[in-house]
């Protein structure tokens, strides 16, 4: 026992336990059944789940098989409708969980303390207040879903699978949505950490949810991939790696299910040399030795400017220093457990790997056991694996820059594109920062910070979708049919009978803002029934990539203001009134006037769509601009030649996109016709590029290209191949109905949620 | 106070920064999230409080037969069985005991035969606004009275105008004017406003001469606050690796309770380090504050929670 002279000597903190006994009295009452249909079934086929700081099993739980999953998903559907029929009951069960999780918060907080690692600071500070925070939000949109979100409809069975990073922050961001928006879940905790899930579920019973609306079935890999395949599911969300959210895009291409994915990231932190340096250290404290690092949206690459590199460097490893790692259920640690001895292993290896490839290596101290100390790795090349890899453990890596445009192509250059912290006393610089580095969430001097009514996603191998606020609720609304138009037919490439009707005409490709002809020098002959329309040039591969290429230099237009861009479209419509005679012998007239008027509309729209200011902290002010992803595929309908592509290609260009446009096979040749008539009206060349050729081909091209940012496709013959091939650089895809609207602007565009507290 | 005296360094002004008011906030809120400390340890860290408090009284009703209460708590803060409870050896004492300049006489002869030192306020506190030789006088007559700790407000007008230069000049007039004692120089943050400010102004006195900077003279409409706090802490590191000269903080006004006794001391211990847990290089400016870290003390001993009328009044 130390005496009280002897502490004054020292002055050390001494312990400071967090109870355990009413969490391992709620643990005593296992082992776990499965949640289906509003009661827990006999525990079968158990597996430990274990506390990683201690090396202990905390409970066994049940591994859920394929029958298990499809008894979840029966009773879900079950619960369905009459769930969906009752937004006030709806929003009264949300706020009855809001509210158990506020009884029972210490109770949570220690729980998820015990099976993931993290320390009970965080669980009792941030984990548990954010998840209450969610239930009480999303209970308001239940009651307000019909006045704001009119005829909009839930997706049905909401098949949900979470990590173990945030257990109970991340099913809250699940379930809390989907249930205000009608639908009923099936959700899937982590294998690590499925225990607070399970209170979760005991607590829904105490909160009133009726049986079947939320059903959480416990497991391993093998149990997700049965609720993925699973026919009854209607829309999948699934927060996790980068690599599982691939495989799980490959799997749901084509089968009609919604799909949101929120991945990994490797988050820039970028340190201007005018930033606040002390606050900006701590910015690292909060975004990289938070949760042990293991944050898709941790700031794990520190971009610093030369001239403060110094100075920042010794700060921060003066800091490292006072950060205590250790006993997660001490109230003075910082740094907890690192959920798993694999994860700790392979925190190990890549900073190993990491030092091999040159990193100067500075790190706090841990204990033995689970625990890993802050690391920092000093003076590494952008080529340094550690730079490049998603870590997900305590481990931040340091770069020094030059300029602002030095520290925004270090930023971006990177698969992901989850989130950004940016560090500048300047809030012009900042902003500057802001709308250039590609990330779906940018906090100015701050890190790290969530709320129930900020969007939350990401871009790029980031995924997409995004969770919070209205735009979260819009992933779990459904949105119109999918176009259901005809397959394209046969292209035969081969010379053919018909006499042109009058002097011959050619047309050819547009790229770049020129006519050019196909690279394989190639045309076929398009028909209408025997009459020959034309030839239209045969385009492969490397016209798709040509093109790409070719909308990618053409960024000044999404630099454009929407009003520019409006009066380039509003000269569009007006050209194509102008050659409306000639296009007839194409297209029926009706269809040439309805494009002119859909020009007209997304005319009007290009300086209207706006972004929104959201109601989330005091003193905080939460952007959510709306930007173009860049460069977008358009796969045309094969009816409607020329209304069919203008309806991708307007609400595209509206937003500021640049896009690469396979016209509609049967009949290419209105599309092309475009060609010419955007360069006389002002588009800037790259803008709109059209390849026309075997639909099939090009769209896979096209949708495998790993520098197109997004796909519209309303053909539905290729959604399934198209969606498949997506999974590269995980590009959203999107299954364009008929018709125009606020549907199709907002698809053409990422949402970024940018963060600025305030105060003088 | 053992601590060397602070050398003046000449003015420089391009060390100040801008200090992001939020990023500050969050981290002063966080710091005393993340320490915990109970039990035994608990009260050992509240002991240290009293040991580093300027048991103060600073008010227009002040008498000599005031004060003289006021030293006897000083010498003798808490009851002897909560001494002999916690294990002391000795009865501990506060770090100083902090009166008008006035006062100043009676506090010695009260105190005399302890080693506690008596802490004036000069210059006109708490405004500050009179002529400079005054304000010079008035710091002479109380090293005269005794004081050995002087404790000087600046001109706030200096630093809201930028006028760095003059208040330079004015703080080095007056470390001059301290003699021997040690100055504390009172920025009076509550009228300052900005951390940029408060930055600013710290680093001028530190390179002017202050032995400790002290947020607060307790009567401004914002006193001591931990993002204050925080940024003048930073100060004092940023002046020490600028310098290697080493300065004293001394957090004032408001600070009631036992917790804030706590924040203070893990702010001191996670943003400067155990040295800065001593009296000589730390000080708290409370007078209720004692009141209810006498009351946790007992409550460590006995386990019952303590009443404040069985206590000796300060």
């Amino acid at each position: 026992m130390t005496t009280i002279p002897e502490i004054l000597d020292t002055m050390a903190y001494g312990p400071a336990p967090e109870s355990t006994a009413a969490a391992r009295d709620w643990l005593a009452r296992g082992p776990f059944g499965l949640f289906i249909g509003g009661s827990f079934t006999a525990p079968d086929d158990l597996f430990d789940v274990r506390d990683p700081a201690r090396d202990t099993v905390l409970a066994q739980v049940t591994h859920a098989t394929e029958a298990d999953v499809d008894a979840a998903v029966q009773a879900a559907r079950a619960a369905q409708p009459a769930w969906e029929a009752d937004p006030a009951l709806r929003a009264r069960v949300l706020y009855a969980l809001a509210r158990q999780v506020q009884k029972r918060e210490r109770l949570f907080a220690v729980l998820e303390s015990l099976d993931n690692g993290k320390p009970i600071r965080e669980t009792r500070d941030i984990d548990i207040p954010l998840v209450a925070r969610h239930f009480y939000h999303h209970a308001g949109w239940a009651t307000l879903l019909a006045d704001e979100f009119p005829n909009a409809r839930a997706h049905g069975v909401c098949g949900q699978i979470i990590p173990w990073n945030f257990p109970l922050l991340m099913l809250a961001w699940k379930v809390a949505p989907a249930l205000a928006a009608g639908n009923t879940v099936v959700l899937k905790p982590a294998e690590d950490t499925p225990l607070t899930a399970l209170l979760f579920a005991k607590i829904c019973q105490e909160a009133g949810v009726p049986p079947g609306v939320v059903n959480i079935v416990t497991g391993d890999g093998a149990t997700g991939a049965a609720i993925v395949a699973h026919d009854g599911v209607d829309k999948i969300a699934f927060t996790g790696s980068t690599e599982v959210g691939q495989s799980i895009r490959r799997a749901t291409a084509g089968s009609g299910k919604a799909l949101t994915l929120e991945l990994g990231g490797k988050s820039p932190f970028i340190v201007m040399p005018d930033a606040d340096l002390d606050a900006a250290v701590e910015g690292v404290v909060d975004a990289v030795w938070f949760n042990q690092g293991e944050v898709c949206c941790a700031g794990t690459r520190i971009l610093v400017a030369e001239s403060v590199a110094e100075t920042f460097r010794n700060r921060l490893i003066a800091r490292m220093k006072t950060l205590r790692v250790g006993d997660p259920l001490d109230k003075s640690t910082d740094i907890g457990a690192i959920v798993s001895p694999a994860q700790l292993a392979r925190i190990r290896d890549l900073v190993a790997k990491g030092v091999a490839a040159g990193a100067v290596v500075h790190e706090g101290t841990a204990p033995d056991g689970c625990f890993c100390p802050p690391i920092l790795l000093d003076k590494v090349s952008p080529a340094n694996p550690c730079v490049s890899e998603e870590i997900f453990g305590p481990v931040v890596t340091l770069q020094s820059f030059r300029t602002p445009p030095e520290a925004i192509e270090l930023a971006n250059a990177t698969r992901y594109g989850l989130a950004a912290s940016i560090w500048s006393e300047n809030l012009t610089v900042a902003m500057d920062l802001a709308a250039q580095v590609k990330a779906g969430v940018v906090w100015i001097n701050a890190t790290n910070m969530f709320d129930a009514n900020a969007p939350f996603g990401g871009m790029r191998a980031s995924g997409f979708g995004r969770e919070g606020a209205r735009e979260g609720m819009t992933a779990y609304l459904r949105k119109g049919q999918p176009a259901q138009g005809a397959a394209p037919g046969v292209i035969d490439a081969s010379p053919a009978t018909g006499t042109p009707d009058g002097l011959d005409r050619t047309h050819k490709l547009y790229i770049g803002g020129a006519q050019k002809r196909a690279d394989g020098g190639a045309s076929w002959s398009v028909m209408s029934g025997d009459t020959r329309l034309g030839h239209a040039p045969l385009g492969n591969r490397k016209d798709i990539r040509n093109a790409v290429d070719a909308a990618h230099k053409a960024g000044g237009w999404t630099k454009m203001s929407g009003h520019q861009r409006a009066q380039v479209l509003y000269f569009l419509a007006e050209t194509l009134d102008h050659h409306r005679d000639g296009l007839d012998t194409l297209v029926p007239m009706e269809e040439i006037d309805a494009g002119i008027a859909c020009t007209m509309y997304y005319a009007a729209w290009a300086d209207k769509l706006s972004g929104a200011v959201h109601n989330t902290q005091s003193a905080h002010v939460t952007l959510a601009m709306r930007e173009a992803f860049g460069v977008v595929g358009l796969i045309c309908p094969e009816e409607t030649p020329l209304l069919g592509a203008l309806s991708l290609i307007l609400p595209a260009m509206a937003m500021g996109n640049r896009v690469v446009v396979v016209p509609s096979q049967a009949n290419p040749l209105a599309a092309l016709e475009l060609g010419p008539m955007l360069g006389a009206s002002d588009v800037p060349g790259g803008v709109v590029n059209i390849v026309s050729g075997p639909v099939a081909d090009l769209a896979k091209t096209l949708a495998g290209h790993d520098d197109v940012a997004a796909l519209a496709c309303a053909q539905p013959s290729v959604a399934q191949m198209v969606e498949h091939e997506s999974a590269g650089n995980l590009k959203p895809v999107w299954n364009a109905p008929e018709g125009q609207g606020r549907d199709w602007l907002d698809a053409m565009v990422q949402v970024k949620t940018i963060w600025v507290p305030y105060g003088a | 106070m053992t601590h060397p005296h602070n050398p003046a360094t000449p003015l420089d002004t391009a060390v100040f920064h801008g200090v992001n008011r939020p990023a500050a906030a969050r981290r002063a809120t966080s710091l005393t999230a993340r320490r915990s400390i109970k039990g035994a340890h608990q009260a050992a860290w509240l002991l240290n409080a009293i040991a580093c408090m300027d048991l103060t009284t600073l008010a227009g009703d002040d008498t000599p037969d005031r004060v003289r209460r006021l030293c006897g708590k000083a010498r003798r803060p808490l009851a002897d069985p909560v001494v002999a409870g916690l294990g002391l050896a000795d009865m501990p004492t506060t770090g100083a005991v902090c009166v008008y300049p006035t006062m100043v006489a009676a506090a010695v002869a009260a105190l005399e035969g302890s080693d506690i030192p008596v802490a004036s306020v000069a210059t006109g506190f708490p405004a500050g606004l009179m002529p400079l030789d005054l304000r010079l006088a008035e710091i002479r007559y109380a090293v005269d009275q005794g004081a050995r700790e002087i404790d000087i407000v600046i001109t706030r007008a200096h630093v809201l105008g930028g006028d760095w230069a003059a208040l330079y000049d004015e703080i080095v007039a007056m470390k001059d004017a301290c003699g021997t004692a040690h100055m504390k120089a009172i920025l009076a943050t509550g009228d300052l406003v900005t951390l940029s400010n408060v930055y600013a102004a710290s680093m001028v006195a530190m390179q002017a001469g202050a032995d400790f900077i002290k947020t607060s003279t307790g009567k401004e409409g914002v006193n001591a606050t931990l993002p204050v706090g925080l940024t003048m802490c930073r100060a004092i590191r940023d002046h020490r690796a600028a310098t290697g000269h080493v300065v004293g903080f001394k957090p004032a006004g408001g600070m009631k309770s036992a917790k804030d006794a706590l924040n203070w001391q893990i702010l001191m211990a996670e943003e400067l380090g155990r040295d800065w847990l001593r009296p000589g290089l730390f000080r708290l400016g409370a007078s209720s504050m004692l009141g209810d870290i006498e009351r946790q003390l007992e409550h460590h001993v006995t386990g019952r929670y303590a009443a404040s009328h069985r206590h000796a009044l300060a």
